[in-house]
């Protein structure tokens, strides 16, 4: 997508820097920077710099200037300057502000001892709490005998025993219900369906009439039920259609009858009973109690009042509401009832009422100024914690001063209700006006105090300081406040009175939390803060590690193969513990398990039961029946058993023998049957004394003896809300149904039939409907229920898919960015954020890489023409380039590069150059060929010294080769003599091609480099400048080894010349050519160079400076390495003199050197590791271990020296011992690269497997498949971020759980050239060879840790 | 429904202004207050007619205890122009309480956020269920205890002379205004004890110029925030 630029426009973006820059952030693109311009990037990682300055240092200001203001307040007193002429105010400020410091030392020292006080005292506030009723609709019940029922008082006494508190005073009324049932018997075949209940039901007005006129004398006078009865004046006004129904004055009085207005005639008269009482249904969907249900007193489909009635048995009850209780009269009552239609088999039990109480009724007029102010209140909450601000975590703030305001409330209610005093006023009202009375202002005003001190200090003297600055106003507050509920107080009203006192002891006890929970909490916040400012260390926390923007690859390359994705195998799981900050875990956590999902499921089906199970009509009274059906005693659930069953009878007046009859014998486990008995008696002497058993049979269950639990727990309430009675708080009491059995021969229904009951049966249409009216309404329920159940599952899951996209932890695919991303989640199915990182590449070699070096500030490479550049590491300039010694060529940073521009544009980034067909290392690896090569080397540099120039001739089109070539194993060489010779003979021009893209061509390509002086020759069209001498031109030799400090580019070359260039002017500064045996490795340490030659000899080099090294030329570079790198000035007189020169280190090629802090340590094919101190060169130890030559060694500034060699081992050592710590065997094959940190030891092997070991065990944590190719280069960023090179990608490693974070893809092409070397820079970034191009990668949060 | 408007309202003048500014600075100043005034004007005015339609159903339950079915109507029980009336006067009121801070030329500092706007909104409403839930022994007591409930949300949220001068003007006003239309018979009590009457509603009037006179004030804020916002940027 990015074209490659041509040379002129590339030298153009150094000019333009805004433009580009905006280009290069904005497209996301890697571009193709010549040179890359340094004014963007500066600036770029400028403004990223101030951007996560910028709020402390204007927090710091802040802080600063409120210090100082706030310095009087200071508690200790030293500033203030006139203490002895102080107000007595100004000394209680004084006095408040020093304890609030100590208060606030005091809880930001102890915070974990201080929260679990508190929550400790906050449940012991709130266990008082725990007696409360729960809220609730549903009526209570409680149940007493009746014979020694009292009307309770109205003050309740002292020994309420089991007594509920809402049982006092006399019941709103007493119901007394007289339960029907009634049936034809025999069943004659005669009869039309419409005799099932049209006789049974004209019997009501018998028994009305019965009961109307029943008349009690005693001696204290006559009573009838006009004068026991509840006096209704008049139904409620808005319900004028049920005028026709219900009594509208006297008794009241419910029954079947009252549908045609208690007339006989009425009732004769007409024509379809059905279709009366079908006509004052509600047409819509009720929930509350019916008509029929209220005139019926059994539920609708319990009545037998329809066609269809199989065991045509009718019940109904006549219910009568009494105002007063009389004992006698009722039993008088029930005694005639009694005779006139004794029940047969009935043995309802009559000994005991219940009492429901009813709780208040929450209505839709009612709910809206609730609702109104609830949504006020969240508006303030709302409103006030958006002002918090400048902490660690706004919303765990926000959570902790809501909870502080509630839980102070919730105190301050355990606490009243601990001292005696029981709430009266509705807690959901009142609650919403306490917190606003309370209120979030302290907490408010603790925290932005507490923010707006110097963030400097410590946090315990910042909570300290934050407290005592708003001591003063805090208690000024708190005092105002009080003193007005205080006089709130004096209003003399019991709820204000009651309001202000929760008030007061919940602003108390919210002083109380706010200063102990919530400024610990605070504290803690803060805290976690400044960890958080301190180390960022974690980099893989902060989501860095991105994913680069890989711009779209041309359509022609096809996507390369990736054989081996990176596998982790993870030893041992328990090692990732501390990979993501815990907010973020806790929300992975979260997401991870949907646990809120999961939680909200949970909570409603919880909910539903709860409902379920307290809704009066509903489960519990089921289960109740079950278990009353179950016990002996026929005992229902739910009643509390009577505990004066074999008390004396207490009634006076009343019918002593019939109440004896009733109960006749005391004891109580004989009930039933001697209760069934005294039925029994009178049943035999009254008039129908047969039970005909053809006939329905009328049975009296245990449900029939509280029909009414069976009716909506609205029935009451809505009946005696039609006369606008609430009972809400208030309580009936239920007496004690009595049954009547009413058996009617046939001829008896026959009579009463209308005539229109034969002559027009009823149609079969409406008789359906009619049946199942009952049936429908509860299939519309559940429809409807269905319905809203469907509904909200489909809105929760539009919520969860709005806030929940579906592919959370899988970033990247919804950007489309990650197209070659296999950047494989963690187990958790969650990958790290990304960010961008991109890198820069560094362009400007003709030939591959061959080595590199830096010290941070700058960055020197050689490439395998010759040809030195350096690069400024900050920025990508190039600073200079040092050309092939032979041609001379002095600094040119332009010119040449036109037609290197338009090769690269060419060759794309996948060129791989082997240029000396003659002197191929076996086709081996090229990490592994390193010391083969540079031991078979030294006899051919001369040979090749007139050849002409090969090197845009190299042809890397491995695709034209054999294919047999690109399949041999790495160890068979390729033939290039043929190729070469074609070139000498054709000359033909520079032959490109464009590289092809198999990730197999690239290693074997670079297994054929080689270090021939044939390539440095010349570097093609750079021969058109004039070559300004500055060398020596006759010693061509090529650059094996390189080192950088200062600025100075120490090079030792093939033909074991060591020189010193300037690394900003290019110009050589010094040079020693005491051996000629090629250098292969180099070690540059302050003002000394260690030299390693091929025939195992080591020299000690010293670099002398004429001049004192107080001139610094170039600042910047003294500052990062750790060992203070010489900086010289161009005027200086550099000397580089041969010290020492041990002949004899190895006797083999030296193939490893290293130094660090003070000692060198080298490797040799020889099996053996030496080191040496620097000062005198002396040999200290001979570490004796491997069993094959030394490949790679490690040694750092802590003296840890590990090595690893070609039998796949790698040794620990210490170094000031020279023992052996630890010995292990990781690799099928050499070990290429070795790195440790504090805790592990990276090794790579040949087998491109990378291992992490455990340093102080030894034991392997896991270890990372590289590509093929690619397992040398690796390097350590910091202590848990690895990075190691790829097919055209470097691959960053979470350390601590082998994790992958990140791909960055070097080439915009996406073709695999192996990342060969690797170099970790200090200030975190990284730089990579990548074929003839440098790439250099920043790694942007490292980059702020480290600053 | 109030803060959602109020939030509503906090956005809605930074989408207009931002609209705006590429007309000329006179026009767009002019059309800048006006519709500033409007959109405020609109504001105040629906928050007055939700405020008198609840607190109306709060008075309304004082009497009634238990609702027939058809509750929703009751919300509209009392005359139709009384919420459309109140609505008004709370307009006013909120226009005016600003535009009297900056003729006074004292503008008001006094807790101008938000989170007290509403804190101020809620005591309000809690004096109106106070006034129709809680049972006073007499009169007198009523109308002390609203009296002092009163003045104390004043001093709470308000503390300006100007605010309790206008408050106690515009309740007396109102009060006789009311005492007139319920002489004339075109207004009704529900309650018919004329004393009962009479010793709340002018508390009940100052509390809600007040609250009124607060909310107007923090919208203002942000219309003033907002064009010294723009004038800084011109």
């Amino acid at each position: 997508m990015f074209p490659s630029l041509p040379g002129g426009q590339a030298k153009q973006s150094c000019t333009l820097p805004e433009p580009r820059r905006e280009h290069y952030v904005n497209c996301n693109a890697q571009v193709r920077l010549k040179n890359p311009c340094t004014a963007a990037f500066r600036g770029r990682k400028q403004v990223a710099s101030r951007e996560t300055t910028w709020s402390p240092i204007s927090r710091s200001l802040d802080a600063l200037r409120r210090s100082v203001l706030g310095r009087p307040v200071l508690p200790n007193g030293r500033e203030l300057t006139t203490p002895t002429r102080m107000t007595l105010r100004e000394q209680l400020r004084k006095k408040i502000s020093a304890a609030f410091y100590r208060h606030g030392l005091l809880c930001a020292s102890y915070p974990v001892p201080i929260i679990l006080f508190t929550s400790a005292s906050i449940l012991t506030c709130c266990y008082p709490l725990l007696r409360l009723p729960l809220p609730g609709t549903g009526p209570v019940e409680f149940t007493t005998g009746v014979r020694d029922y009292n009307v309770p008082f109205h003050e309740p006494q002292g020994d309420l025993g089991e007594r509920p508190d809402w049982y006092h005073g006399p019941p709103v009324a007493y119901i007394q219900q007289v339960l029907v049932k009634a049936a034809v018997s025999p069943w004659d075949s005669s009869l039309v369906p419409v005799d099932v209940f049209r006789s049974p039901l004209g019997k009501v007005f018998s028994l009305l009439e019965e009961i109307r006129n029943h008349v009690h004398t005693d001696s204290s006078g006559i009573r009838s039920l006009e004068a026991l009865c509840l006096q209704v004046t008049g139904l409620f006004p808005g319900l004028r259609r049920m005028q026709s129904v219900l009594p509208e004055h006297g008794c009241l009085l419910v029954s079947p009858g009252n549908y045609w207005q208690n007339q006989r005639e009425l009732f004769d008269s007409d024509p379809d009973l059905l279709r009366t009482i079908q006509k004052h249904e509600p047409k819509g969907l009720h929930t509350s109690a019916t008509l029929r249900d209220l005139l019926f007193g059994v539920p609708g489909k319990f009545t037998g009042v329809s066609h269809y009635n199989r065991k045509r048995v009718v019940t109904y009850t006549i219910t009568v509401v009494l105002s007063h209780y009389d004992a006698s009269f009722l039993n008088s009552l029930r005694n005639r009832l009694k005779q006139l239609h004794p029940s047969a088999n009935c043995s309802l039990r009559d000994d005991h009422m219940v009492h429901v109480h009813f709780k208040e009724e929450i209505g839709i007029a009612e709910l809206i100024p609730l609702v109104t102010t609830y949504i006020i209140l969240f508006a303030y909450i709302y409103f006030s914690t958006r002002k918090i601000d400048m902490v660690k975590s706004k919303w765990g703030l926000a959570l902790a001063a809501v909870v502080t305001v509630l839980s102070s409330l919730l105190m301050s209610v355990g606490l009243c209700t601990l001292f005696g005093l029981t709430p009266t006023l509705n807690g959901g009202e009142i609650f919403p006006y306490l917190v606003v009375v309370i209120g979030l202002e302290n907490v408010l005003v603790l925290t932005k105090s507490v923010v707006s001190t110097p963030v400097d200090l410590e946090v315990k003297l910042r909570i300290a300081q934050g407290l005592s600055n708003e001591s003063w106003s805090i208690m000024k507050n708190m005092a105002t406040e009080l003193c007005i509920i205080l006089i709130g107080y004096f209003t003399l009203v019991p709820a204000i009175q009651e309001f202000c006192l929760f008030a007061v002891v919940g602003l108390v006890s919210d002083f109380f939390l706010q200063m102990f929970f919530f400024t610990t909490v605070l504290s803690i916040d803060i805290r976690r803060m400044e960890l958080a400012d301190l180390n960022r260390r974690l980099p893989a926390e902060a989501g860095l590690l991105p994913q680069k923007p890989v711009p779209l690859r041309t359509r022609e390359v096809p996507p390369p193969p990736r054989p081996s994705p990176h596998t982790i195998t993870l030893q041992t799981p328990a090692f990732r513990n501390l990979r993501l900050p815990k907010r973020l875990r806790v929300v992975y956590f979260l997401a991870r398990t949907r646990l809120a999902q999961r939680i909200i499921m949970v909570g409603t089906v919880i909910w539903i039961g709860i409902l379920v199970y307290t809704d009066p009509a509903g489960i519990r009274t089921y289960l109740a029946a079950q278990v009353s059906e179950q016990s002996p005693l026929g005992d229902h659930g739910g009643g509390v058993l009577p505990p004066h069953l074999p008390v004396a009878p207490v009634f006076r007046g009343g019918d002593p023998t019939s109440t004896l009859s009733i109960h006749p014998a005391p004891d109580p486990t004989t009930l039933p049957e001697n209760q069934s008995q005294g039925h029994l008696g009178p049943a035999r002497a009254g008039r129908l004394p047969h039970a005909p058993p053809a006939g329905p049979q009328i049975t009296w269950g245990a449900d029939d003896e509280e029909g009414w639990r069976r009716l909506s727990f609205r029935h009451w309430p809505s009946l005696f809300s039609y006369y606008n009675i609430t009972l809400a708080k208030k309580y009936i009491s239920i007496l004690p149904v009595i049954p009547v059995t009413i058996h009617l021969n046939p001829q008896e229904a026959i009579d009463m039939r209308h005539p229109q009951d034969t002559r027009h049966p009823p149609p079969s249409i409406p008789k359906v409907s009619a049946d199942f009216q009952t049936d429908l309404t509860l299939y519309k329920v559940a429809a409807l229920g269905l319905a809203a159940g469907v509904l909200l599952v489909l809105l929760l899951f539009c919520l969860y898919r709005v806030l929940c996209p579906r592919n959370y932890g899988q970033n990247g695919v919804a950007h489309g960015r990650r197209r070659r991303g296999d950047l494989p989640c963690d187990d958790y199915g969650y990958s790290p954020p990304v960010s961008e990182i991109s890198p820069l590449l560094l362009r400007g070699h003709s030939m591959d890489i061959e080595c590199l070096a830096s010290d941070g500030m700058l960055l020197a490479s050689c490439c395998l023409a010759g040809q030195i550049r350096v690069w400024d590491a900050q920025t990508g300039d190039c600073l200079t380039v040092i050309p092939k010694p032979g041609l001379g060529r002095s600094i040119s940073s332009s010119g040449c590069w036109e037609q290197r521009d338009a090769w690269d544009s060419l060759s794309g980034a996948a060129e791989s150059e082997c240029a000396d067909p003659s002197n191929g290392c076996d086709g081996a690896l090229e990490d592994e060929c390193y010391p083969l090569r540079r031991r078979s080397a030294p006899s051919r540099p001369p040979l090749f010294t007139n050849q002409p120039d090969l090197t845009p001739l190299i042809d890397t089109n491995f695709a034209s080769l054999p294919p047999s070539n690109v399949s041999t194993p790495p160890r068979v060489g390729f033939d290039f003599g043929g190729l070469v010779e074609r070139a000498y003979t054709e000359h033909e021009p520079p032959s490109t091609y464009p590289s092809p893209s198999s990730a197999s061509s690239s290693p074997h390509s670079c297994t054929l480099l080689q270090r021939s002086p044939s390539l440095g020759d010349s570097t093609g069209p750079s021969t058109q400048d004039s070559a300004v001498g500055t060398q020596g031109s006759g010693d061509v030799s090529s650059v094996w080894a390189l080192e950088l400090r200062g600025n100075l580019i120490a090079a030792g070359r093939s033909s074991g010349k060591l020189e010193l260039w300037d690394a900003v002017e290019g110009s050589l500064r010094c040079s020693n050519e005491d051996s000629v045996s090629g250098i292969t490795a180099l070690a540059f340490l302050s003002n000394r160079i260690v030299a390693a030659r091929l025939n195992g000899s080591l020299d000690f080099f010293n670099v002398e400076i004429n001049k004192p090294l107080g001139l610094l030329h170039r600042g910047a570079p003294c500052r990062g390495s750790v060992p203070p790198s010489p900086c010289y000035s161009s005027e200086d007189v550099i000397n580089c003199q041969l010290t020492r020169s041990v002949q004899c280190a190895h006797h083999k090629p030296i193939t490893v050197l290293r130094a660090a802090a003070g000692r060198v340590v080298t490797g040799s094919q020889d099996h053996t590791v030496r080191v040496y101190r620097l000062e005198d060169s002396c040999c200290l130890f001979t570490l004796q271990g491997h069993s094959g030559g030394i490949t790679a060694i490690y040694i750092d500034q802590t003296m840890v020296l590990a090595s690893g060699g070609q039998d796949g081992a790698i040794c620990l050592w210490d170094v000031l011992t020279g023992s052996r710590v630890s010995h292990v065997y990781g690799h099928r094959g050499d070990v290429t690269s070795l790195v440790c940190t504090n805790s592990c030891v990276i090794s790579s092997g040949l087998d491109d497997l990378i291992c992490i070991w455990d340093r102080s065990t030894g034991i392997k944590l896991y270890s990372i498949q590289q590509e093929v190719g690619c397992g040398a280069s690796l390097g350590v960023i910091s202590e848990s971020l690895l990075v190691t090179g790829g097919q055209g990608c470097v691959s960053f490693w979470d350390l601590n759980f082998g994790d992958l974070l990140q791909t960055v893809y070097l080439s915009p092409s996406g073709d695999g050239q192996g990342v060969r070397q690797l170099l970790v820079l200090d200030n975190a970034a990284i730089v990579c060879d990548f074929g003839s191009e440098l790439s250099l990668v920043y790694v942007p949060s490292v980059l702020e840790k480290l600053d | 429904m109030t803060t959602m408007s109020n939030s509503d309202r906090r956005q809605r003048p930074g989408s207009k202004e931002s609209h705006r500014c590429s007309w000329g600075p006179y026009i767009s100043a002019i059309t800048n207050r006006t519709t500033n005034l409007f959109i405020r004007g609109g504001m105040l005015f629906s928050v007055g007619v939700f405020l008198a339609l609840v607190l109306n159903l709060l008075q309304v339950q004082r009497n009634v205890t238990l609702f027939p079915p058809d509750v929703i109507s009751s919300i509209f029980s009392s005359a139709w122009w009384v919420p459309p009336c109140c609505g008004t006067a709370s307009a006013v009121i909120g226009l005016l309480y600003p535009c009297i801070d900056s003729r006074l030329g004292e503008p008001h500092k006094f807790k101008r956020e938000w989170s007290s706007v509403m804190r101020c909104v809620a005591v309000f409403v809690g004096i109106n269920h106070a006034s129709a839930k809680v049972d006073f022994a007499n009169n007198v007591q009523l109308s002390l205890t609203l009296a002092a409930l009163s003045i104390g949300l004043w001093w709470t949220f308000d503390r300006s002379r100007s605010g309790f001068g206008l408050g106690v003007s515009i309740s007396l006003l109102a009060t006789l205004a009311t005492q007139l239309l319920v002489y004339n018979g075109v207004f009704q009590y529900t309650s018919p004890d004329f004393l009962y009457i009479r010793s709340w509603l002018p508390c009940i009037f100052f509390a809600g110029v007040i609250t009124m006179g607060n909310i107007g004030r923090q919208l203002a804020l942000y219309e003033h925030s907002f064009l010294q916002q723009k004038t800084h940027q011109d």
